[in-house]
């Protein structure tokens, strides 16, 4: 049966290779999706096989239970709280790996890593990592979840010595987790979950709102390494390769979204960004020079004449749910003979992907979206961007001016078209604290107001 | 070609390694290099596993459309809740009485994997080809 169940594992491990894989692109993704669902099929039943498992009943009650929970809530959730579903979910992972750790230590027969109290060395090291991760995940999404929810405020929190303080404890928890091995005692366990929780919340409250991209990425990424440390202490090949899989792809996606913002990791986790930075280039722009402010039917009027119009969505953009309103704009202006296309930049949204996902809502062809670097270059040909919502991913200062927080972050080339034309509900300043120059510019021209009624209002216009 | 060669790369440098950590292993506290089958601690056999999962995973990962970050999101999370597998055996092992915490852990598991592949699937209809 053990090599039986190795060997359906090792099964189920390729289909989940291959539902990554597919997300290659979108035609292939769909077929991705079902090689993870039967891979997981094949896992659990294989599983409940096991000689191990004393009885299946109290088994499929959970699974029924949290099948119903999970399934209603994917089915009903709506597109724009993705984020924040995310976060939610990865906190479930940590804590499911914190009970997995928890039982283990309590039950180590069950699992052939010893018995009580006398649990054998390595695993004992392997099942508090896993125990660690898997607590510094669930608090941290938690703390994650209610900055995006807006439940707690998306301002990053600082105090002086914060830094210290988590190094601290950091330092702490290792010391704890040796105490453990040396001890066998459930008090050292206890302090180590104690600990974690802690520094969960500790890590991720100095990290402001724009930033989410990267720590919804990371925790995405710890839930794996949480998966793989569990997978080493119950010997289990099926949760050491998913686990560093979904370690891997979470720390990719960080990757990037550091890159989209010209910022190093250590940068991001260390925090305090987007709070009070706002005087920092405050005094570039003239204060004589005044903004040009729009009406509806002026920018009506100068997108139908256009013969080609780049759209860049940001965060304000699935705020305002303006995707649907957005699209309809697009197809008039489709109708009027105009080229319409979007370009989105990588850390626009609150987690990587996230514009795409609510155009595709909205029924915008995949093939009309484009990334940042295939798009750029074509805003000098453009004769219209509408900028919808987004704000510091258009700011030429990120290129121009040394002295600004931002500068060296790729930024899209919108002030090269002919007429940018800026849907944002004030002239305040983005979520970096920084005066965008572009309000400035003798090409722009403001349209303040929520990018719903904005967009509305010039639908109504071109009609 | 060139990420066939690193990777062809790497893996002989993983056998060397694996080759000098066996030799090391031997000379280990008893406790830890618990045999299995092989004659080799099961550490040492995870941590090969592992590495070259992270490369597997890294050069999959890279592949990856950026369109599709976030479906790619709900995919990871719902495969990381496999973690349920250690939760089933923890619920009533065998001789053992009922758990509690891995009674929690299978809910908590089983509604990532049914909510994450379910949001992966809304999210991917969605994605359609212009004419569509």
């Amino acid at each position: 049966m053990e090599t039986f169940a190795a060997f359906t594992y090792l099964v189920a491990s390729v289909l989940f290779i291959l539902a990554l894989r597919g997300l290659s692109h979108p035609e292939t993704a769909r077929q991705g999706v079902n090689f993870g669902v039967i891979g997981m099929g094949i896992a659990i039943v294989t599983t409940l096989m096991l000689p191990q498992v004393g009885s299946f009943f109290w088994v499929l009650i959970a699974i029924g239970i949290g099948g119903g929970i999970g399934t209603y809530i994917a089915r009903s959730i709506d597109m724009t709280a993705l984020p924040q579903l995310m976060a939610a979910f990865h906190s479930l992972v940590g804590l499911a790996a914190v009970f997995v750790a928890v039982s283990a230590f309590y039950s180590p027969e069950a699992f052939g890593i010893g018995t009580a109290e006398k649990i054998k060395l390595a695993s004992l090291i392997e099942l508090s990592i896993g125990l660690a991760i898997g607590a510094i995940t669930f608090t941290g999404s938690i703390i994650a979840w209610g900055k995006l929810q807006g439940t707690i405020s998306g301002k990053p929190v600082v105090f002086g010595g914060q830094h210290t303080l988590n190094g601290a404890l950091g330092a702490l928890l290792v010391l704890l987790i040796l105490l453990l091995c040396v001890t066998q005692s459930a008090f050292f366990f206890w302090l180590i979950v104690l600990l974690a929780l802690a520094l969960g919340v500790l890590m991720i409250i100095p990290i402001g709102g724009a930033d989410m991209p990267v720590i919804v990425s990371m925790l995405n990424s710890y839930s794996g390494w949480a998966a793989a440390g569990i997978g080493f202490t119950l010997h289990n090949n099926l949760l050491i390769i998913t686990g560093a899989l979904v370690g891997a792809s979470g720390a990719i996606l960080s990757y990037i979204m550091c890159k989209g913002m010209n910022r190093s990791f250590l940068n991001v986790l260390l925090g305090g960004f987007g709070g009070d930075t706002a005087a920092a280039g405050a005094s570039e722009h003239d204060p004589d020079r005044q903004a040009k402010i729009g009406a509806a039917e002026d920018a009506a009027y100068i997108m139908k004449n256009a013969s080609k119009v780049i759209i860049v969505p940001g965060y304000g953009m699935a705020v305002a749910q303006a995707q649907h309103a957005l699209r309809e704009m697009a197809d008039l202006l489709k109708k009027e003979g105009v080229e319409v296309t979007y370009a989105i930049h990588p850390v626009a949204g609150r987690m990587p992907g996230h514009m795409n996902v609510l155009l595709a809502e909205a029924n915008v062809p995949y093939d009309e979206v484009f990334e940042m670097e295939d798009i750029n270059r074509e805003f000098a040909q453009a004769d219209v961007a509408y900028v919808i919502g987004a704000n510091d991913i258009t700011n030429p200062s990120a290129k121009n001016d040394p002295a600004s927080p931002i500068y060296g972050m790729p930024v899209l080339d919108v002030e090269k078209a002919g007429t940018v034309l800026f849907v944002k509900r004030s002239m305040g300043s983005g979520y970096a604290g920084i005066d965008n120059p572009l309000f400035f510019e003798d090409n722009t021209m403001m349209l303040l107001d929520d990018a719903k009624k904005m967009t509305e209002d010039i639908l109504k216009a071109m009609e | 070609m060139a990420n066939e060669r690193s990777v062809q790369d790497s893996v002989d440098e993983i056998k060397a390694l694996l080759a000098e950590a066996t030799e090391k292993a031997a000379t280990l506290p008893a406790e830890i290099a618990e045999p299995v089958t092989s004659g080799q601690p099961y550490f040492i056999v995870g941590l090969t596993v592992f590495v070259l999962a992270c490369f597997v995973g890294y050069h999959v990962v890279w592949r990856v459309t950026p369109a599709l970050h976030s479906p790619l999101m709900g995919i990871t999370n719902a495969i990381s809740s496999v973690i349920i597998v250690g939760a089933i055996v923890a619920v009533w092992p065998e001789g053992g009485g009922f758990s509690m915490f891995g009674f929690l852990a299978v809910i908590l598991a089983s509604v990532n994997i049914f909510g994450g592949f379910i949001i992966t699937k809304r999210m991917l209809s969605m994605f359609k080809k212009k004419g569509a």
